[in-house]
């Protein structure tokens, strides 16, 4: 799992994709870019949890679908403006976080991933029997809803531009969580977790906070996308779901700011594309964890910045 | 199966030739009539609609001249996989981005639900043949969708009726834990009870299942003459197998409340002979049911179920409708449609209510013995005929918003 | 006057307790195969459902296709899946030992997902049906239910199966051979035992025993590409409960989960999908090494 190297021009890059994101909803269809965004911003809060404090969840679809639940709920029973259903969404799916987290924290490895999958299958029990849930049929017909009381949410382009603030607030906080003292710790953690307690740290309080984290943020994206399709159902709360984002978080490149969200992009591309061909979408995502894993486990941006970096090592100047 | 890859592959190049042969016509949003059937292509209810829906439209289309008002008929499908996020979500696109005008088939009742959502919001039609929830003509009603082939009230007064008036008068419910299998055993045992019969009991199974060997000892426990199963597609099968295989079939009869006739050929006349289903279409009806079945068989293999049918019918007069109003918006195209009998392969004397309900014929059959059958697919002895009027649930007691007097 | 336990009828009691016996057998010979492989390798194989539905798959091929009947089957295709292990083992799972052990999982959860798709893209999901042998046909009349003969097979032949593994690791020679070579691979190998070779040949034996898990679930369930994929996670939970590496832990475990499953049936049947996992998260939060388990 490597670390993220910096490229020597980030604010231009960044500036470059902040244009593009402005941009692209006249060029391509925009209920697929909002959809992209919010799987890209759960992928990124899961690998907050994979690729920086080493700790593989196999249940973090029970954070994004419960948050998408909650906010399809309030929203549609009771009105709620969307950012309100948002934070409700949040607010739960954080707290089922730290439940969850609290319990999962003291175990590693194949455990801590079983924990999660068992909590997970709960919460999917959970969705499955209380009635508010709609079971197999799923919340539909959530309402969009007026931002604000301003900005009317049915317009496709407002929802995308909403749904890209909120991507970017979310992907910021990511980013800051990373690069500060407390991500310095978790990256510690990850590489040597003995040491990091040796050295004083309540490790297991550091991993608990970043879980919580992650499992919020997941929330997030969760309760977002269920405004964007107006729509909660089971599928966002089972077990194929955390394989999903696992699978982008691996193809993108854990460890790497941006892999997630490149690996989100070609994970729906490649579900929308292929949506029309059978089983095929399955034998090939397979094909892909099967060759990240053997040979690409940088993932994409992880093997483009390795690249990088050893042409920048070789150039003598 | 190669089969379904060949038919997306076919579907698929079908419509590039078409979309380049295209060119505007008057009266056609887009200047195109394009029509989405979506479906379960590979999973549970594949079979039973799925690839054979998607020709069943190609065969609409063929059978109608391929062209309507002026301009060529397109067709495009897609596998929704049984989810309603992924049909609304396709919904939405083939809508906002591929000019689709009706969408087709929508096998489960949570993905016809959804669809009929976006369709509402957008303005468009949907003719549902699979999906079967009452909820569809009732306290989700919209305008632009017809429900087509038949619905959870339709079976319960079919099957339930008959089988209590046969002597079947106590039951019990294996129920498939769903929205779905809760409506079907409600409608179900609403109509038992009416009739003079009394439900021992019930249980739910995960949804879905594989071992049904504990539920089956729970009905047998429960002494009822009558099993219910209310489920459908695979966990019917297995429900059967196993009942047949734990000796229950001796002395207790079993009532598959949702069946198709795929199913009956998976499981083979000797576990499922003697029960009871209803359906809403039987391939070897009359002459006319015949002749076209025959001609889905050769090019599918199988005999067409009811969904697929369905599916047919309701493009073909789908089609008559645009025709006959001289345009593809949905409220113009709803009201020639209502104003039109149906009298097809499928149907005879139908017509489309308010609420969207088709209102035909359903038919109680029992499934042959062995040596009653002449051959492949002749499975079904028709019983009796229930009038449309009597299946469906009278305009009195819907709460759909639309029949409001 | 019947006998009533909690309202419920002893002799519905009874058959459920039964029926979940059976499962349970299903149970406890995949967790076998997962708890040596992950006991004695290391490895976690997500793919294990996928070689199930394998096994079943293989023996209605073989059926079909090849007229092979049920008994050379019951043989031959455990040895075809085992074959297909070996395979997976030597070519992609060996890259992987020197890393962390959820390359492994993620890599299996991989070969499972290609597996699942190509046998959906060949044959749907409908469901194929497989005769159950004629030998097995009709069943005995307990009373208080009628048990198949073919189930009461079932649970005849995974249990002799998981006790002759037991004995084999725990009570001979080559067992020894094995245990030690999870201890010690090094200093095994320094005696000259081919540690490699054991290695791969385990692996293969315990995919086998998914393959024979799946020719005995042929005839009585449907055989479906999801069969596998709807089993593995319960059957993970299984193994954590047992112990990772506990070989008696596991068939246990898998008797006594199926045992409970059954009674959960009865009493509150929608939540017997979830009742392992509720069991699996108390027991990894008082126990955290599985009820039979060692930590490592």
């Amino acid at each position: 799992m490597t670390g993220e190297g910096k490229t020597s021009r980030p604010l231009v890059g960044a500036a470059l994709m902040l244009a593009i994101l402005l941009i692209a909803p006249h060029l391509f269809y925009p209920v697929f870019l909002m959809k992209v965004l919010c799987f890209a911003l759960f992928a990124c809060a899961f690998n907050l949890l994979l690729g920086y404090v080493g700790l593989l969840s196999f249940g973090h679809a029970a954070f994004f679908g419960s948050a998408g639940y909650i906010t399809a709920y309030t929203v549609k029973t009771f009105n709620f403006d969307p950012i309100i259903g948002i934070l409700l969404g949040v607010a739960v799916s954080s707290l089922l976080g730290l439940v969850i987290g609290w319990l999962a924290i003291r175990r590693s490895g194949i455990y801590f991933a079983m924990i999660t999958l068992g909590f997970a299958q709960v919460v999917f029990f959970l969705s499955l029997q209380l009635q508010f849930t709609g079971g197999e049929d799923g919340i539909q017909g959530v309402p969009r809803g007026t931002l604000l009381g301003l900005v009317d949410l049915r317009d496709t382009m407002s929802m995308y531009y909403f749904v890209l603030v909120v991507f970017l607030c979310g992907f910021w906080l990511i980013y800051r969580t990373i690069n500060s003292p407390f991500g310095q710790v978790l990256k510690a953690i990850r590489e040597n977790e003995p040491r990091a307690r040796s050295l004083g740290y309540d490790t297991d309080r550091f991993k608990l906070i970043a879980f919580v984290i992650s499992a919020a943020l997941s929330g997030l994206a969760g309760g977002t996308k269920s405004l964007v399709f107006q729509l909660a159902s089971l599928t966002d709360v089972n077990w194929h779901m955390s394989g999903e984002v696992v699978l982008m978080t691996l193809l993108g490149g854990m460890g790497t700011v941006l892999g997630p969200a490149v690996g989100a992009l070609l994970v729906v591309t490649l579900n929308n594309y292929l949506a029309g061909f059978g089983s095929w979408v399955t034998i090939i995502i397979g094909v892909i964890f099967v060759s990240c894993v053997l040979a690409f486990r940088r993932g994409i941006v992880g093997e483009i910045l390795e690249k990088a970096r050893s042409w920048n090592s070789k150039d003598p100047r | 199966m190669r089969k379904k890859l060949f038919l997306s592959v076919f579907g698929i190049g079908l419509t590039l030739v078409m979309a380049v042969c295209g060119a505007s016509a008057a009266g056609l949003s887009d200047g195109v009539l394009k029509v989405g059937v979506m479906t379960d292509m590979s999973g549970a209810y594949s079979d039973l609609s799925g690839p054979g829906s998607a020709l069943a439209a190609q065969m609409a289309i063929e059978d109608y001249g391929g062209v309507v008002l002026g301009k060529k008929i397109e067709l495009t499908s897609a596998d929704h996989q049984n989810k309603a996020d992924i049909a609304a979500n396709k919904a939405r696109e083939w809508f906002d981005a591929e000019k689709v005008d009706v969408i087709a088939d929508l096998s489960t009742s949570s993905t016809a639900l959804a669809v009929m959502e976006i369709a509402n919001q957008k303005n468009k039609v949907t003719l549902i043949s699979t999906g079967g929830s009452t909820k569809i003509t009732n306290d989700n009603c919209i305008a632009t969708n017809v429900h087509w082939t038949y619905d959870t009230y339709a079976l319960a007064v079919g099957t339930g009726k008959a089988v209590v008036a046969n002597g079947g008068d106590t039951w019990f419910f294996i129920t498939a834990d769903y929205a779905f299998g809760h409506s079907l055993e409600g409608d179900t045992a609403d109509v038992v009870t009416a009739s003079g019969g009394k439900v021992l009991g019930k249980v739910r199974a995960p949804f879905p299942n594989t071992d049904f060997s504990s539920f089956l000892l729970q009905a047998q426990a429960s002494g009822a003459k009558i099993i219910g199963l209310a489920n459908a597609g695979a966990d019917t099968i297995n429900a059967i197998k196993q009942a047949k295989e734990f000796g229950i079939t001796e002395n207790q009869t079993l009532a598959g409340l949702l069946i198709f006739i795929t199913d009956i050929n998976s499981l083979g006349l000797e576990t499922a002979q003697g029960m009871n289903l209803t359906t809403g279409f039987y391939w070897d009806r009359d002459e006319e049911s015949r002749a076209w079945s025959k001609r889905f068989q050769a090019r599918h293999k199988s005999m067409p179920t009811m969904s697929q049918a369905g599916v047919y019918s309701s493009l073909m007069h789908y089609f008559k409708a645009v025709d006959k109003a001289g345009t593809d918006e949905a409220h113009a195209v709803m009201a020639a449609m209502k104003s039109m009998p149906i009298n097809d392969m499928f149907a005879k004397n139908g017509y489309i209510r308010d609420d969207g309900r088709m209102i035909h014929d359903m038919y109680l059959v029992q499934v042959k013995k062995p040596s009653e059958s002449k051959g492949p697919w002749d499975y079904y002895k028709v019983l009796r005929t229930i009038p449309g009027d009597e299946a469906y649930i009278s305009p009195e007691k819907s709460t759909c918003k639309l029949l409001k007097k | 006057m019947m006998i009533q336990v909690f309202g419920i009828p002893i002799q519905a009691l009874l058959g459920q307790l039964l029926i979940g016996l059976i499962n349970g057998s299903f149970y406890a010979i995949l967790s076998l195969g997962l708890a040596i492989i992950f006991g004695l390798l290391n490895i976690i194989n997500f793919a294990h459902g996928a070689q199930y539905m394998l096994g079943a798959f293989f023996a209605w091929m073989s059926l079909t296709y090849l007229g092979v009947n049920y008994w050379v089957g019951l043989i031959l295709v455990p040895l075809a899946v085992g074959a297909f292990g070996i395979l997976m083992e030597r070519l992609m799972l060996r890259r992987l030992y020197h890393l962390d052990h959820l390359y492994g999982l993620l890599l299996t959860f991989g070969l499972a997902l290609i597996l699942e798709g190509l046998f959906r893209q060949l044959y749907g999901v409908s469901g194929l049906s497989y005769p159950i042998p004629d030998i097995f046909q009709g069943g005995v009349n307990l009373g208080f239910m009628f048990l198949p003969y073919y189930r009461a097979w079932v649970i005849v032949a995974s249990l002799s199966v998981c006790f002759a593994t037991w004995y084999v690791i725990e009570r001979t020679k080559l067992g020894s051979y094995l245990r030690a070579a999870t201890e010690n691979p090094e200093l095994l190998q320094a005696f000259g035992v081919n540690v490699p070779l054991m290695v791969t040949l385990t692996f293969g034996y315990g995919v086998a025993l998914a393959g024979f898990a799946g020719v005995l679930a042929a005839p009585i369930y449907q055989v479906t590409p999801v069969m596998g994929s709807n089993l593995i996670i319960v059957v993970f939970a299984v193994v954590v409960i047992g112990g990772m590496g506990s070989i008696l832990g596991s068939i246990i475990t898998g008797i006594s989960l199926g045992l409970l499953e059954g009674l959960t049936k009865v009493f509150y049947p929608e939540a017997s999908g979830v009742v392992v996992f509720v069991i699996m998260a108390l027991v990894l939060l008082t126990r955290p090494a599985g009820l039979f388990g060692r930590e490592k």
